[in-house]
């Protein structure tokens, strides 16, 4: 082992989550809700990769029903996600876009119910696969990033 | 339990059953007089209405049933506060169906989740009127006979006019539809509809600046309100909205069975000298809108009348 080389053990069971863009990987541990599961996560940030130049990884330790991972999908349809199981990568799971995204990104019309009650889930619903077009289920207003 | 958020809730084959009912009501009215009686209507208004909230309570009424709410947020517990969610938690106690009308889009989406009674949108901001398309199907089918093997003319404000877009998209079910879109540049129907609802579903379009150009070729002539305040200056206002007057003259153009259809209020893109017109029906229009809100309610409750 090259001395001072940062080493993350294997993993019995879970997933390894490769190619994430750099910088990406503590949104992705909010929306895979890790912080509410007792497991062992492992993040390793602005790795060198020869691919990406710089790219983020996660080993997430639990038995591979806990996680819903169709989130990542829509936040970055390019991860990697190996699924290990007996410390062996026994699949890579292909990425879709979800049907719906709850909590995710928040409707920005301002004349959406979503923006005055309280305690209301903001929930995206995929219309369009091909142009890749979620709409507010409230309002029906498409999601714009930017 | 059904609710009504969406003109397009309801299957052709459903839409079909309810006018059906709308039409029975209409020529057999007495035998509905009972059909709603000891039920509550909840009219939930949180912004002024006058034809919607009146229409949707004169249904009510016409069935024998009894009417409660507010006509404004302001005499109602949002002025305290309360959402949405609590106040059709309430409501459900009170009354067996309701309407609402909310200036929030999705705001009656939100109390279906919660409602133990069924909910009526009675429109939500600028997103869905659906009790307007059913008023203007009926309208359509009553008068001519049929939904399908029109060519429609639409005209004014074909990009904010929500009772326009909720039209497109509840007509393009139907058998060799046609749209001639005729409004200012500054007021196109969407690309969106163009594209997402005419193109995909192969209707054919022409797109107009102007009325007459359109008035010959029309079965029916869907007039819209050009507002003023979708303009950036007094003169192109002015202009447009001088473009859209209805009048005797241009009536001329039209094919004698065109009828004229508007959703109102009209504020001067119909001249009142086109009422005296047989082929102005925007008053039947609304006596439709009754007949229909009627028919809603009797099948949202699961009423049957032999």
């Amino acid at each position: 082992m090259v001395k001072n080389t940062l080493n993350v053990g294997s993993i019995s069971e879970g997933f390894v989550l490769d190619h994430i863009q750099a910088g990406k990987s503590m949104e992705i541990y909010k929306h895979l809700n890790l912080d509410k599961l007792d497991c062992c996560v492992a993040i390793i940030k602005n790795a060198r990769s020869n691919k990406m130049g710089k790219k983020d990884i996660m080993k997430i330790e639990c038995p591979i029903d806990f996680v819903d991972l169709d989130i990542l999908g829509f936040i970055d349809h390019n991860i990697t996600v190996n699924i290990i199981q007996d410390e062996k990568i026994v699949s890579k799971k292909e990425l879709h876009l979800p049907n719906e995204i709850t909590n995710v990104i928040k409707c920005k019309n301002p004349r959406c119910i979503t923006s005055i009650e309280q305690g209301l889930d903001h929930i995206f619903v995929l219309t369009d696969e091909e142009k890749q077009i979620y709409r507010c289920k409230y309002c029906e207003e498409k999601y714009q990033s930017k | 339990m059904r609710h009504l958020m969406s003109p397009l809730d309801f299957s052709v084959e459903e839409l079909d059953q309810l006018m059906d009912l709308a039409n029975d009501i209409e020529a057999h009215p007495d035998k509905y007089a009972h059909a709603c009686d000891g039920k509550k209507l909840a009219s939930l208004f949180y912004e002024p209405s006058t034809r919607t909230r009146l229409s949707h309570e004169a249904a009510m009424i016409n069935l024998g049933g009894s009417v409660l709410g507010f006509s404004s947020a302001d005499s109602s517990s949002a002025a305290k506060g309360e959402s949405v969610s609590d106040t059709i938690r309430m409501v459900s106690c009170y009354a067996d169906i309701c309407a609402m009308r909310h200036p929030k889009e999705g705001a009656p989406m939100v109390a279906c989740k919660h409602s133990t009674i069924p909910v009526i949108n009675a429109g939500d901001g600028g997103h869905q009127h659906p009790t307007q398309t059913l008023t203007d199907l009926l309208t359509i089918r009553s008068l001519k006979g049929h939904l399908g093997n029109l060519t429609i003319g639409l005209c004014g404000d074909l990009k904010f006019g929500r009772t326009v877009h909720s039209l497109i998209h509840a007509l393009v079910r139907y058998e060799n539809v046609k749209f001639i879109l005729i409004s200012p540049e500054e007021l196109r129907l969407p690309s969106y509809i163009r594209q997402d609802v005419l193109e995909r579903n192969k209707v054919d379009y022409s797109e107009v600046v102007r009325l007459e150009d359109a008035l010959p070729d029309l079965d029916l002539l869907y007039m819209t309100r050009v507002q003023k305040e979708r303009f950036f200056n007094e003169d192109d206002y002015v202009r447009m909205k001088d473009f859209y007057i209805l009048d005797k003259k241009k009536m001329e153009l039209a094919p004698k069975d065109m009828m004229v259809l508007h959703p109102l209020p009209r504020v001067n893109e119909i001249s009142v000298e086109v009422d005296q017109d047989p082929r102005a029906k925007y008053f039947e229009q609304v006596q439709y809108g009754v007949y229909v809100r009627m028919a809603l309610i009797l099948t949202l409750l699961d009423i049957h009348i032999s």
